[in-house]
């Protein structure tokens, strides 16, 4: 559904990205892993069209996403940010409400259909408890799954999550990842938990120094040979034997 | 908020507003009683055929001070929804409605038309005319050095208001230090301060019609201005089309508080501290902050130009001094408040 074609992007003279082609099909949930600086976020801002790439061409449904309008990809994807800092404060419904924008006309007013979503994203990313705090009191953790029902409302066809684990606990990386892989939705998230990504993922896709260097399956991705050569570490593979998913630990030489 | 709290509030200020309207013209060196100003009204109306006004009575409310009152009421709720919505648009809480250059652009205009008698072919509305002028010209150099690639970027909108304002103030100081003419300063800085004495029914018609077209269009795009304060590229997500919003935004805005600059002068810290107050009471829905803003924005005002007719009466004070006076001590609470954060989420 969603087509990566030969991107590349440069900042001035540097080159972020180098020719980047890759596929995304429908209710996959795709885990872009890497580095720090590989160009994972980098990468995610061009699909969701915050940055403009150099050159090459992002489409979905086989069209090219710059001719979008921005309400339309907006109704397609939804977003999950690092951080998203609010100017003054909203409640949390009113902020899960925002995810409804991109459906609203000038003088539409929200409805009972839209209320009913909203209930029903925060209940998902159980969130319903906070409805009425203000978001700026709350913890990180909280926040983001703030955000994440905000994006649940938008009733995109696909999620864009960069970092999305980033500031939660133990608990709360396990239950959002539960959350989102059962959305029958199409997922694309930049993950930095190796464990995370082989335990959830159905694909992924490795970048190292702004370029694809693999992509596959967490089985056939995630081998001794290429986390020594992508992220520097010596690794053990061995499976968990709860999940019978793959399971990675990890030590240096030293 | 609950159901009924919203339309409750906004009923009281109505009321708020109708009763400091009234009583703003009950005040000055005539008395002069609520029940005579509102049959007066409804005969003018054409609703009542009796009024016990007597004609000095009668010119004295419907020539003078009625005009001024509903101008205070719309110069308050106009430079109160500007402010709302500058904030939005730059994200920022310091900002107001002249930080995009408005009023020193203005202040050249004024001054040029007090000092050297520019445009002194059109009479009357040299000041206004000239002033408005100004203050578009000063919009549009911002607008136009903040466009990168056709995109506005916002660090570059808030640095080029500040150097134009710069540049603006410099050239009217100029004409100030040139000038030989008796009182000329003084007039300047009366007009800088601001004042509603000029106020006559002929020329409340433009601001009201802006007022009523920015207001509208402000709060049937509240959810592009709520979607703002999560940043540009959350607001992207959410379907807005940034650019194109800006724009329009700046447009508008430019517009409303040129035309209010034009028939006051630039009152300072209405467009500031109304926002801030209003989020303090009902939260940062810009469905609520806009209508809330203009109605308490309107109140303050007509409270604060009454005490400039009066308070060193025959005399009158700059208005711009007395909202100052009175806005400081209450902003200066606000930051002491630790419920309201000033968006910076502490």
């Amino acid at each position: 559904m969603l087509q990566v074609k030969d991107i590349s992007f440069s900042i001035a003279d540097k080159q972020i990205l180098h020719n980047i082609t890759f596929s995304i099909h429908q209710g996959k949930f795709v885990g872009l892993i890497g580095p720090n600086g590989s160009g994972k976020s980098t990468m995610l801002k061009i699909i969701y069209r915050h940055l403009k790439q150099t050159s090459g061409m992002v489409t979905l449904y086989e069209d090219d996403i710059i001719h979008m309008a921005q309400r339309k990809l907006a109704q397609e994807i939804a977003v999950v940010s690092q951080e998203t800092p609010v100017l003054f404060d909203f409640t949390v419904k009113d902020l899960v409400l925002m995810g409804r924008t991109p459906y609203k006309k000038w003088l539409a007013n929200d409805n009972q259909e839209d209320f009913a979503i909203v209930e029903e994203s925060m209940h998902l990313a159980n969130v319903q408890y906070l409805e009425n705090r203000t978001f700026n009191q709350l913890s990180g953790g909280e926040k983001k799954r703030v955000m994440l029902a905000r994006a649940l409302a938008q009733q995109a066809k696909i999620l864009i999550l960069d970092e999305p684990t980033n500031h939660l606990d133990i608990e709360h990386q396990y239950q959002l990842m539960d959350l989102v892989k059962d959305l029958p939705i199409t997922i694309v998230a930049a993950l930095h938990d190796l464990n995370l990504a082989a335990g959830y993922c159905d694909e992924l896709l490795v970048m190292k120094d702004g370029a694809l260097f693999m992509e596959g399956t967490p089985e056939e991705v995630l081998t001794e040979e290429t986390l020594k050569h992508v992220f520097h570490v010596q690794a053990g593979i061995s499976k968990n034997p709860f999940t019978k998913k793959l399971h990675l630990f990890f030590y240096t030489e030293q | 908020m609950t159901k009924y709290r919203y339309p409750l509030l906004i009923l009281a200020l109505m009321l708020g507003l109708l009763a400091s309207m009234t009583f703003a013209v009950m005040v000055g060196s005539v008395d002069i009683t609520p029940r005579i100003i509102w049959e007066l009204l409804f005969t003018k109306l054409g609703l009542s055929l009796e009024t016990t006004a007597s004609n000095a009575q009668s010119i004295i409310i419907w020539e003078i001070r009625l005009p001024r009152v509903v101008l205070a009421a719309i110069v308050g709720a106009a430079l109160s929804i500007s402010g709302a919505a500058i904030q939005a648009l730059v994200k920022n809480s310091i900002a107001d409605p002249y930080i995009l250059g408005v009023s020193s652009g203005a202040s050249v205009g004024a001054t040029s038309v007090i000092l050297l008698g520019a445009f002194s072919v059109i009479g009357n509305y040299a000041l206004s005319f000239a002033a408005f002028l100004g203050a578009i010209s000063a919009v549009i150099i911002v607008f136009l050095l903040a466009r990168v690639n056709g995109r506005i970027s916002v660090v570059r909108l808030l640095l080029a208001g500040f150097a134009i304002s710069m540049v603006f103030s410099a050239i009217t100081n100029f004409m100030l230090m040139m000038s030989k003419q008796q009182g000329g300063i003084q007039a300047v800085m009366h007009w800088m301060l601001g004042s509603l004495a000029g106020a006559k029914w002929a020329n409340l018609g433009i601001p009201f019609i802006i007022f009523l077209l920015v207001f509208t269009l402000l709060l049937l795009n509240y959810r592009q201005l709520n979607a703002l304060l999560l940043g540009e590229e959350t607001a992207a997500t959410l379907g807005i089309n940034l650019d194109r919003f800006r724009i329009l935004i700046i447009l508008f805005v430019s517009l409303l508080t040129g035309v209010v600059v034009a028939v006051s002068g630039s009152i300072g810290f209405v467009g500031l501290i109304i926002p801030h107050l209003v989020r303090m009471m009902a939260g940062s829905n810009y469905k609520v902050v806009l209508p809330i803003s203009a109605l308490i924005g309107a109140i303050f005002l007509v409270w604060a130009d009454m005490v400039a007719r009066i308070v060193i009466a025959p005399e009158e004070m700059p208005i711009g001094i007395i909202t100052a006076v009175c806005g400081s001590p209450f902003f200066i609470w606000m930051l002491r408040r630790r419920r309201y954060s000033f968006g910076d989420g502490e």
